[in-house]
């Protein structure tokens, strides 16, 4: 594998960024790398932006990426997925969860939420290795809304599986055990349906 | 056992592992998970503090009772208790005290970047600086026995990047640390304890000697350690620069410092001479840099790195380019992007946030607000505005009461939290009853400390481990130093909020407003949560409810036949019902919660 396999998550408060990149992490760890997660999230509670960098290897120092060395783009909203853009490394890989959380700056302070067209157009100029997931119908299907961040972890483990990232080839089981050892029992069938349902968007 | 713990996780652990006894702190992003998580370990005694000073004196105690103690804190937290670490340096301990400052780079979430390595120098008083958690792990074990070997509280200094990032940490037991027996007694050691002038002129040689000491045992601490690689280029680093740097130059040598205050002269010399040039890698002050160079050797540092800021590896690789220490080439491709202007997204008040109203309130009536530290604080952020001041945790009151001193012809608001108001209020309130002045001093009684996480604090009636304790009443300890005029309002009660002010600010004597409503987040706030509604035909799109910046009010996109604007939408999934934007819409077009 390359020297190291960086991702980064991106969303606003609220989304559940954080459990995501604790998963992560820890699949890191269970997969037998070294791995490390370094996270930021400023001053509000709710509705302030959050990033997480993960990154695994056989020897990590530093707990966070630069700009252009991030392998794996995970954002969980659309202008916070055109923000973080320029840290993907070119054609790197990128989940994108088609939600907008409108700022407060757009609905009372006259500034504009970017168009679909433009965070298409902008995303196929930076790589060829995009999925768009629409986490919240999925998740609201499988009868919880919070479990968005679980079905684009399951489209993510897939991008990674698929296109046989840094010679990685992760077991599904790896994923699921984490998963099911970080949320309440009775949610872990749960989160194994929202896990799936990413996972198959990606491998269909 | 190996587990991935973040850097405070692992500093807790660390803390249990060395037999800490007593953990005392006031919260302050980085550091508050340290004691959140000791407060899980059996045989500790974890408390919140009021604010950092006692903290720190609670800690002092402890250590001077023979117990291992710890504070921790945010860096500014270290300002609040700096005279408190000034009489500890000088008076030594019984047992060991670590005194935790964790610094924030970057200000992901505070009013300053001070480089607390300083305060270490300052107050004679080693400091050591983990690179991750095992490390942190190892540090504050170390740190223990360095305080006791030496009869000095110690130093840890952590940053954001070393708190809040995770890493594997290898887990031991704990080992019980106990005082030979006839040391269990509390000391009657006035020559030692009691900082009088005479005592104290006897100290000071002590203390100077001490540090002198420490830096002759700083030349075999085993994590001061060179690493050696190539000859041509020697890097001196410390905390999570030394991460960075292993990353960008994975070649060079290393001395990396465990210990940055004091500083091993020979070790750094010698590694000096094995190397063909020396630079410094650190975050935030040339703290190291300016003390390698008074050694008489000659190093690069904030000439090449940024002295502001955080650093990261893309910042090391690129100022490392620009100084021609790394070819062009080593700089990672960048992909093209074209986002446009993108909206940004300040930290805003929660949905449903029991601050807003006030806010709304304030903006409408055009005084001058000084603020304090806390979710509050979002109050300044447009459309509300309503914040024109706010420096420091417990500032607002005093601010607010000189202003009206120099002759500001308005009346002036002073807001500050219920946490904050404990913090460092009280002083400031009693200053304003004692010398008189009409600021109208407003307690945003929230039912917790929202900004770090929800902690509990005097008002909550609980402790730091959720059990039931004396609740500390605003009422009666305002009316008790001499307030006169107080009032408790519901917070959502928009209506009455708009009242009491517009009724406080025409009086010429001191007056507290308190507002209560539990925080939104909070499970008694959760429990009152339903999504209210925009009753579409009764909307024209006015924008008014847009002015009290709730996120949970959107832009729709259907437009007022008439005007031509767009209406307004609430959004379900974030709503929680506060009602504040169906009191003021003036075309009853927003639901209520029996609606
Ligand atoms: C000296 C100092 N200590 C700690 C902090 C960290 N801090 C920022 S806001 C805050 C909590 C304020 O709580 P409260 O006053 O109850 O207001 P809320 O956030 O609940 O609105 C704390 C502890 C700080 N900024 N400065
Ligand atoms: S956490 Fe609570 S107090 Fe803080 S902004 Fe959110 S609702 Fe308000
Ligand atoms: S009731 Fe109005 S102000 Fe309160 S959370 Fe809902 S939309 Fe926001």
């Amino acid at each position: 594998m390359n020297e190291t396999i960086n991702f980064l998550l991106a969303g606003v408060g609220g989304q559940g960024t954080i459990l995501a990149s604790d998963v992560l992490v820890n699949v890191g760890l269970a997969a037998g790398y070294q791995a490390k997660q370094a996270e930021v999230h400023g001053m509000s509670q709710r509705g302030g932006r959050v990033t997480s960098h993960v990154r695994w290897g056989k020897v990590v120092y530093s707990p966070i990426a630069g700009v252009g060395e991030i392998d794996v783009l995970l954002s969980f909203e659309k202008a916070e997925a055109l923000r973080n853009l320029h840290m993907l490394r070119p054609d790197g890989l990128a989940v994108v969860n088609m939600e907008a959380i409108e700022p407060v700056t757009v609905t009372s302070g006259g500034q504009t939420y970017p168009t679909d067209d433009h965070l298409l157009a902008a995303f196929a100029k930076a790589t060829s290795h995009v999925v768009y997931v629409h986490g919240a119908e999925i998740a609201t299907k499988l009868g919880n809304a919070r479990v968005a961040n679980v079905v684009l972890l399951g489209a993510l483990a897939a991008q990674v599986d698929k296109l046989g990232m840094a010679g990685m080839r992760l077991s599904f089981d790896i994923w699921v055990d984490v998963i099911g050892g970080r949320v309440p029992q009775k949610y872990i069938e749960l989160n194994k349906k929202a896990f799936m349902a990413g996972w198959e968007i990606v491998k269909k | 056992m190996i587990q991935l713990l973040s850097g405070d996780e692992a500093v807790a652990r660390g803390a249990w592992e060395a037999g800490v006894t007593v953990a005392s702190a006031y919260p302050g992003t980085p550091s508050t998970e340290i004691l959140e998580t000791l407060a899980r370990f059996p045989n500790v005694y974890a408390e919140w503090a009021t604010n950092e000073k006692v903290a720190v004196d609670v800690a002092i105690g402890a250590a001077y009772a023979g117990k291992r103690s710890l504070a921790a804190m945010k860096h500014v937290g270290l300002n609040v208790a700096a005279d408190s670490l000034m009489y500890a340096a000088m008076t030594g301990i019984e047992a060991g005290l670590v005194i935790v400052s964790a610094d924030d780079p970057a200000m992901h979430s505070s009013q300053n970047e001070q480089d607390n390595r300083t305060l270490a120098r300052f107050a004679r008083i080693p400091c050591l600086e983990p690179t991750d958690s095992q490390e942190a792990k190892d540090l504050t074990i170390a740190a223990f026995g360095l305080s006791e070997r030496f009869d000095t509280p110690v130093m840890l200094r952590l940053t954001t990047r070393i708190c809040h990032s995770t890493s594997a940490v290898e887990l031991g037991d704990r080992i019980e640390h106990s005082l030979p027996p006839a040391a269990r007694q509390f000391p009657r050691n006035p020559a030692k304890y009691v900082m009088v002038p005479g005592n104290a002129v006897k100290r000071h040689p002590i203390i100077e000697q001490r540090i002198i000491d420490i830096a002759k045992f700083a030349e075999t601490f085993p994590y001061n350690r060179i690493e050696n690689g190539d000859k041509s280029l020697g890097i001196i680093t410390g905390g999570v620069a030394y991460q960075y740097a292993r990353e960008v130059f994975p070649k060079a040598s290393f001395l990396h410092l465990g210990m940055t205050w004091p500083l091993p002269q020979e070790l750094i010399q010698r590694f000096a001479a094995s190397v063909d040039r020396v630079i410094v890698i650190e975050e935030l002050d040339p703290f190291i840099e300016e003390a390698v160079r008074l050694m008489g050797i000659s190093a690069d540092g904030k000439n090449i790195f940024p002295l502001i800021g955080e650093l990261d590896p893309g910042v090391v690789r690129d100022c490392a380019i620009k100084a021609g220490l790394l070819p062009e080439d080593s700089r990672p491709q960048r992909v093209q992007v074209e986002t446009g202007a993108l909206p940004s997204r300040p930290p805003v008040l929660c949905p449903g946030c029991p601050h807003r109203s006030t806010f709304y309130v304030l903006n409408k009536l055009k005084v001058p607000v000084n603020g304090d530290i806390g979710c509050y604080t979002l109050g300044l952020v447009p459309p509300l505005s309503a914040i024109h001041t706010c420096g420091c945790m417990g500032a607002s009151i005093g601010v607010a009461h000189g202003a009206m001193k120099a002759g500001s012809s308005e009346r002036h608001v002073a807001v500050i939290g219920d946490s904050t108001f404990f913090h460092t209020g009280i002083p400031a309130l009693i200053n304003v009853v004692y010398n008189q002045s009409p600021v109208v001093t407003v307690i945003m009684d929230n039912r917790i400390t929202g900004m770090t996480g929800h902690q509990e604090n005097p008002a909550t009636g609980r402790t730091l481990q959720g059990k039931e304790t004396t609740e500390v009443e605003f009422e009666p300890l305002v009316r008790a130093i001499g307030i006169k005029h107080v009032k408790t309002v519901e917070a959502f009660r928009v209506e009455e909020v708009e009242k009491t002010l517009k009724e406080f600010l025409q009086l010429d004597e001191p007056s507290v407003l308190i507002t209560r409503e539990p925080c939104a987040l909070l499970p008694e706030g959760r429990k009152r949560w339903v999504p209210l509604e925009v009753i579409n035909e009764k909307c024209n799109g006015c924008s008014l409810c847009f002015r009290i910046g709730c996120p949970a009010i959107l832009k729709s996109d259907e437009l007022d036949e008439r005007y031509q604007r767009p209406k307004a939408l609430i959004d379900s999934g974030l709503c929680t019902g506060c009602e504040i934007c169906a009191q003021i819409c003036p075309r009853d077009a927003i639901t209520f919660r029996n609606q």
